[in-house]
């Protein structure tokens, strides 16, 4: 097998792997009938394509790409939004460069900067502060975008403006949560799901309680992982082993960075300045409740839905996804990224149509980028 | 873009703020400090920790560190960082 090679430790991963083929033929689960396994993080299924782990594992195991890519569920009306704070007069936008491609109903960000929006990739929300500290006669807007692992780095620039008392320094605020689209998921009758594999730096940040009710409201097994291939093989074959003995339960396998409690600071940083909206839009999913953050009333002067009139303080809106999308099936895995219309013809990384095309954790952009690599591996 | 990566903590630069000096992936940058932060902001120095978007989130042991940079090259990840940092340096200085 070729991405074997790339394994640090070859030996260990074929003694998993052999583990993984026994387990499931011991639960009878073949290509025809297999086990479903959602990994959620969007990092995770980066992995699973780079190293082709879907194809090194056993046959009656199927990966479920969940929705845990930031960039891929954000919504048109989002980008819209951000696009509309942007060309407003004295704004300097700032973003992680991730959301530069994500396509808007009438532009992405990276169109709107040559639009001549003054637009700026930053690597953290502290760059956005200093920025605000420099340039005091602009207001300086951060996108605050992304799961747990991040919320707490707005959390805490918020924080910091406030104590410095920055009157230029806002949040558009587009922060999520894990578990909620997860419960989503669950309750959809169509989605077949046998047990997850748990995101590991979002855990770093909430701990592992969070994830109880999957095992405990619905009885399927979910095991937090980390992104060493290694990594990911033990959390498949610990799930199987639950599977096996009639267990559900949360376990943790990355343990060495991730705390039972979470990270405390994170936890009351977060606490402190967001609180839940009744319900959030998600690209593909659509509404789910209690899924989204916004910026508590004793912080609305970095608020910058309040400052702009903007998004959901100014009412929810929805926006319809541009034909031939097929993002929303793929996202809740009823059909592989090949099967939509659009893939590779009207949609491909440089040209994306849907958000899964974007960003390398996209479960499109995945399949995209090591399917070369794959349809070679096939005729070897 | 969720994915925190190993940064070995150099010089502390700010205390009341707690900001430090980390080195990721070859390139040094000022990241906050708080999450990791339990005794005298000092005991930090050569510490390696996991860095996501400026802030240090959790310590990890060297050899963990190693492994998940190694893990987070493979996947691009780490070269991501490195060149988000030097975007977000270009920003600073209005050519972003
Ligand atoms: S190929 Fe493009 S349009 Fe089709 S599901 Fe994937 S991202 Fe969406």
């Amino acid at each position: 097998m070729k991405y074997a090679t790339e394994f640090r430790d070859p030996k260990a991963a074929k003694a998993v792997l052999a583990r993984i083929a026994e387990l499931a033929d011991e639960i009878g689960a073949t290509r025809a009938k297999p086990v479903h396994i959602m990994e959620i993080c969007g990092g995770h299924t980066h992995a699973i394509f780079r190293y082709g782990l879907d194809k090194l594992v056993h046959d009656g195991i199927e990966f479920i790409h969940g929705p845990g890519c930031p960039v891929c569920v954000l919504p048109m009306s989002r980008v819209d939004e951000c696009v509309e704070i942007a060309l407003r007069p004295g704004v300097i936008f700032t973003t992680f460069g991730d959301a530069m491609r994500v396509p808007g109903t009438k532009m992405s960000l990276m169109q709107a900067k040559a639009a001549g929006a003054d637009i700026r990739m930053v690597y953290s929300p502290l760059d956005a502060l200093e920025l605000a500290r420099r340039n005091p006669d602009r207001q300086v807007v951060f996108f605050g975008l992304g799961f747990e692992t991040t919320t707490p780095s707005t959390a805490l620039s918020i924080q910091q403006a406030a104590r410095e008392g920055l009157e230029n320094f806002s949040v558009f605020c587009n922060h999520i949560t894990v578990p909620e689209p997860i419960r989503a998921l669950l309750d959809d009758p169509h989605m077949v799901l046998d047990g997850f594999v748990g995101p590991g730096h979002v855990s770093m940040v909430i701990g592992t309680h969070p994830y109880d009710f999957i095992a405990r409201d619905y009885g399927k097994p979910i095991v937090v992982a980390g992104f060493e291939p290694l990594d990911l093989l033990q959390s498949v074959l610990m799930v199987l082993i639950q599977i096996r003995d009639g267990r559900a339960e949360v376990e943790n396998q990355y343990a060495r960075v991730v705390p039972e409690h979470g990270n405390p600071v994170s936890l009351a940083a977060i606490a402190d300045v967001y609180e839940k909206r009744p319900s959030f839009e998600w690209r593909g999913l659509g509404e789910i409740d209690h899924s989204g953050l916004r910026i508590r009333a004793k912080y609305r002067a970095y608020d910058a839905e309040e400052t702009f009139g903007i998004g959901y303080a100014a009412g929810p809106r929805f926006v319809a996804e541009p034909e031939g999308c097929a993002c929303g099936q793929v996202m809740t895995g009823r059909i592989k990224p090949t099967a939509c219309t659009q893939f590779g013809s009207g949609c491909t990384p440089e040209m994306p149509l849907g958000a899964l095309m974007v960003s390398s954790e996209g479960a499109c952009a995945a399949y995209w980028q090591y399917g070369g690599a794959r349809a070679t591996e096939a005729t070897e | 873009m969720c994915l925190g990566i190993p940064g070995r903590i150099v010089a502390v630069t700010d205390e009341h703020r707690m900001m430090a000096l980390a080195e990721v992936s070859g390139v040094r940058r000022e990241v906050n400090v708080a999450c990791i932060l339990d005794g005298a902001i000092e005991d930090l120095l050569g510490e390696w920790a996991l860095i996501h978007v400026g802030f240090a989130m959790a310590r990890i042991d060297p050899d963990e560190a190693a492994k998940t940079l190694q893990a987070l090259q493979d996947l691009g990840e780490a070269q991501e960082a490195a060149e988000a940092m030097a975007e977000g340096a270009k920003a600073l200085e209005g050519q972003g």
